[in-house]
């Protein structure tokens, strides 16, 4: 056991807790004012719930011991039974395996609540709770057994994912674009324009989101030495190359630079960074960082309005592209020179981890389609996905909720 | 009486107060309002997706006021919040029926001289 290592994790895991207050602010402040607070309400409901399925059995399904074939963990572990203040025999061998567990726990908690921004305004509370619960155990549990499980098929076939590009990004952002599709276009989509309610809000949540990130990609090195300052540089120089890139291209197409495109260029290259962060270099950051920004600004601001779908806040467009690019990316850039225990991607004459990456990308994303359309028929049968037309009109936060953000009356 | 309904720019309002305060036009209500005149919104674009014809900010400044100060207060609201582009705004001047001081229940000119 090593005590910088625990402090290092135990910090990182409370980094990476931020992050989902941060998302709520994030996506609440994107939301018109009649919404916000049903998106605060969903974030902190997905905490407190996931944080029990994790320590429940979702840290089991996810890292117990293989059941064989490497497609989910065990039983074993449900109600943390054997996972104490020892280190486990296979994870981080120099941290309590119980840090190791509640650091897990943070990243099964944030990527169900990406997913919020997609069908917001909208989304029915108990739906959301419900689907929540559905989707961690059958959809993110597996996947993070698949490729950082011991024993996980994915993992063996040599997949790289540093900090979740694919497990928490693309698996979020793809189930968030087929659900957005599915619950159906907010009332008066594309008649009118939803314009964000307090971007000042939407900056705060993003400079959450930027801090946190350094707990979620520099803490995945699971010990406090060389590979997590690699991955904590590399995602501070993605994030600025991609907020860069977004705000550059906002003011060569539309006309001015603006504080939700840089923000939203920032997140961007956290996303595209976070699978290849501890296999790439810091220079390597510039280019997936650049073409992140312009990838996602053009997904949303020109490929969006061309399908016409209505993933409210761009769950997809930032998440699903930035993270789709960041897999792909890792299998151009990915050194050993940089990290060991990784491997050579394109640009150092090996083709096969591109290939490996490509093959990760089809299984999970059509993984998590799958099991999102078949959950989300179980929801909608159950308790209807969607509120009616006049509560979402009057607003989520009223209807939901009884509340309101902000009151004009004393 | 008059009742002055004057809608100037948001950044004119702390000019036109201290005119009005000045020439002994103390009694006023302000709000911010939105609007559009020939000055037209301003697009807004967020994310790409274009907002066109956005209201605009402007304040509004209402003034109840006797015969005598009717003219004098159009004159130091016109000539303090005026640029000379469009989007000054406009005032609008209505007669008005009675007033009534809800501290004391005095009733008509006295309560606004």
């Amino acid at each position: 056991m090593n005590a910088g290592d625990t402090a290092w994790i135990m910090v990182c895991a409370a980094l990476v807790f931020i992050m989902t207050p941060g998302v709520a602010f994030f996506y609440g402040g994107m939301a018109r004012r009649k919404n916000i607070l049903s998106i605060l309400t969903q974030c902190f409901a997905i905490i407190c719930l996931v944080s029990l399925q994790w320590v429940l059995f979702g840290y089991s399904l996810s890292f117990g011991p293989d059941t064989g074939y490497g497609i989910i963990g065990g039983l074993d572990w449900i109600g943390l039974r054997g996972v104490g203040q020892e280190p486990s025999s296979v994870y981080a061998g120099t941290i309590p395996h119980l840090v190791f567990m509640i650091f897990q726990a943070m990243f099964a908690i944030i990527t169900p609540a990406l997913m919020v921004g997609a069908f917001a305004e909208r989304v029915k509370f108990s739906a959301l709770v419900l689907f929540t619960l559905l989707w961690s155990t059958f959809v993110y549990d597996p996947i993070a057994h698949w490729v950082w499980g011991d024993g996980g098929w994915l993992g063996k076939i040599g997949a790289l994912d540093f900090a979740g590009g694919i497990v928490v990004h693309v698996s979020s952002g793809v189930s968030a674009l087929l659900l957005a599709v599915l619950i159906g276009k907010r009332v008066g989509y594309e008649k009118q324009a939803f314009a964000p309610h307090n971007l000042p809000i939407t900056f705060l949540g993003g400079a959450l989101l930027w801090i946190g990130w350094f707990g979620f990609n520099a803490g995945s090195a699971l010990e406090a030495g060389g590979l997590a300052a690699n991955a904590f540089v590399t995602t501070n120089t993605a994030a600025a190359a991609a907020g860069m890139a977004w705000a550059f291209m906002e003011w060569k197409m539309d006309g001015a630079p603006t504080v939700l495109g840089i923000v939203s260029g920032v997140i961007a290259g956290l996303v595209a960074i976070t699978p290849a962060c501890g296999f790439v270099s810091a220079l390597s950051a510039i280019p997936i960082g650049l073409i992140a920004g312009i990838a996602c600004y053009l997904a949303i601001a020109r490929l969006k309005p061309l399908l016409g779908y209505d993933d409210s806040l761009d769950v997809f467009g930032v998440h699903g592209i930035g993270g789709i690019w960041g897999t792909f990316a890792t299998g151009i850039f990915a050194a050993v020179a940089v990290n060991p225990g990784g491997a050579d991607g394109l640009l150092f004459g090996n083709a096969k981890l591109f290939f490996i990456q490509t093959f990760y990308l089809i299984v999970c994303i059509a993984y998590a389609l799958a099991v999102t359309w078949i959950l989300h028929k179980i929801v909608d049968a159950l308790v209807g996905m969607r509120v009616d037309k006049q509560s979402e009109l009057i607003g989520l936060d009223l209807t939901q909720h009884n509340e309101s953000a902000y009151t004009i009356l004393e | 009486m008059k009742y002055i309904i004057a809608i100037v720019q948001p950044h004119k309002l702390e000019e036109v107060k201290k005119a009005l305060e000045e020439e002994e036009v103390h009694l006023m209500t302000v709000s911010t309002v939105l609007g559009q005149g020939r000055q037209k919104g301003k697009t807004q674009i967020y994310r790409g997706a274009k907002e066109s014809g956005g209201l605009l900010k402007k304040v509004k400044i209402e003034i109840a006021v006797n015969e005598d100060f009717v003219e004098r207060t159009i004159n130091i609201i016109t000539k303090a919040a005026q640029t000379g582009q469009i989007g000054d705004g406009k005032i609008f001047i209505l007669d008005l029926h009675d007033v009534v001081r809800v501290g004391s229940g005095e009733r008509g000119s006295v309560v606004i001289n």
